[in-house]
């Protein structure tokens, strides 16, 4: 359809060059001018493209505009974003680096998680999670600008309100002893999950010890 | 209006200015910035330096030589280009329940995206605005231009 509008303005300004004496090259454009025209001047205006999660999970990304709507749902998978809504295609890795290089190099670090459990009965870590802390320290040393957040997660006995109580007390005991230990306070927040994410799914009211846990997370 | 009531209101005035600087919580931090990098706040313009924290609405952006990383509170990473323009509309986090609500928007330049815990509990909490898009974030990593089509670059 496109090709028979080009054709057809071709030979519109086919005629004006008898009049005119208009040279080949701005036949092109001018015949791309009427198609473009001819389509209601779709104007491009971005693109998007949907990049392989680092993390493994999957990557689902919605293009809309105008009413019309392109799913990206592959490593890859792009759209051309026009006034007149998107239009899918295929990017590679190789024009993700041209286009976006330098927004890509500005990412910051990733983030890196530790998971610590208690003892039963107690509040002191298990001697396996008290090595995982001693790794803690070396990682925020590394980063230019460390932030860290520490999360308590409780087991699914107890009510919300209960857990998430007991969740950001385990979150805060962590952190303060973060900062005994020299992290700046206004570089660390303590949240509680209460029992929202448990790392061993159970029913209600089960106590399950590998879900009384902390996570810092360094970022 | 007598002195007494001068007082009262000079305070009601202070009460309120300590009312706002706490709600305007941080949302995210500045981790890597390279040339020139400013943050719009309030109609005034400040230098975006390493460890600057960010606030709901603020704009974010990069001069010719420019680029930007940002964290935000809920792991979302954000990094922009040269001579890109990222607005901050409206970010919203609660960490206990992860419910929340991101809305970026990209006027011009590159923007690459990881999305973080916001969007990870409800696939409709994300956005970003471009000048020809409005993207649904549903997870996790992307790249978006507002310079024009493919052709153009």
């Amino acid at each position: 359809m496109a090709a028979d509008r080009y054709a057809e303005a071709r030979d519109v300004v086919r005629i004006l060059r008898r009049f005119a004496h208009i040279t080949g090259c701005t036949v092109r454009i001018v015949a791309l001018g009427v198609v473009a025209l001819a389509a209601g001047c779709a104007t491009p205006t971005g693109t998007v493209v949907l990049l392989p999660a680092q993390d493994g999970h999957r990557s689902v990304l919605s293009v809309s505009e105008g009413g019309r709507e392109v799913l990206l749902d592959k490593p890859y998978a792009a759209a051309e974003t026009t006034t007149q809504g998107p239009r899918g295609y295929e990017s590679s890795k190789a024009e993700v680096a041209k286009n976006f290089g330098t927004a890509l190099a500005a990412q910051p670090a990733r983030l890196q998680r530790y998971t610590l459990f208690f003892n039963e009965g107690n509040d002191a870590l298990t001697d396996e999670s008290k090595a995982t802390f001693e790794r803690v320290f070396p990682d925020i040393a590394k980063r230019s600008v460390p932030d860290i957040v520490v999360i308590g997660h409780t087991d699914s006995t107890g009510s919300d309100q209960l857990n998430d109580r007991l969740s950001l007390q385990r979150a805060n005991a962590i952190r303060d002893e973060m900062i005994r230990r020299g992290i700046p306070a206004a570089d660390i927040v303590a949240e509680g999950r209460g029992k929202r994410e448990p790392l061993v799914k159970t029913g209600e009211g089960v106590a399950e010890a590998q879900n009384r846990r902390v996570e810092i997370i360094v970022r | 209006m007598t002195r007494s009531h001068r007082i009262l209101a000079a305070a009601a005035v202070s009460l309120a200015l300590a009312a706002g600087t706490a709600c305007a919580a941080d949302i995210g931090q500045v981790k890597v910035a390279k040339g020139s990098v400013t943050i719009e706040r309030g109609g005034q313009s400040i230098p975006a330096t390493l460890g600057a924290r960010l606030q709901q609405r603020d704009v974010v952006r990069t001069g010719a030589d420019g680029s930007v990383g940002i964290t935000m509170s809920d792991n979302s990473l954000l990094s922009a280009g040269p001579s890109s323009e990222i607005a901050l509309d409206q970010y919203s986090f609660d960490p206990t329940t992860n419910d929340g609500r991101f809305d970026t928007k990209l006027s011009k330049g590159t923007l690459a995206v990881v999305s973080g815990r916001i969007a990870k509990q409800s696939p409709k909490a994300m956005t970003v605005h471009t000048p020809g898009a409005t993207l649904g974030v549903r997870g996790t990593e992307f790249v978006v231009s507002a310079d024009g089509g493919r052709s153009v670059r």
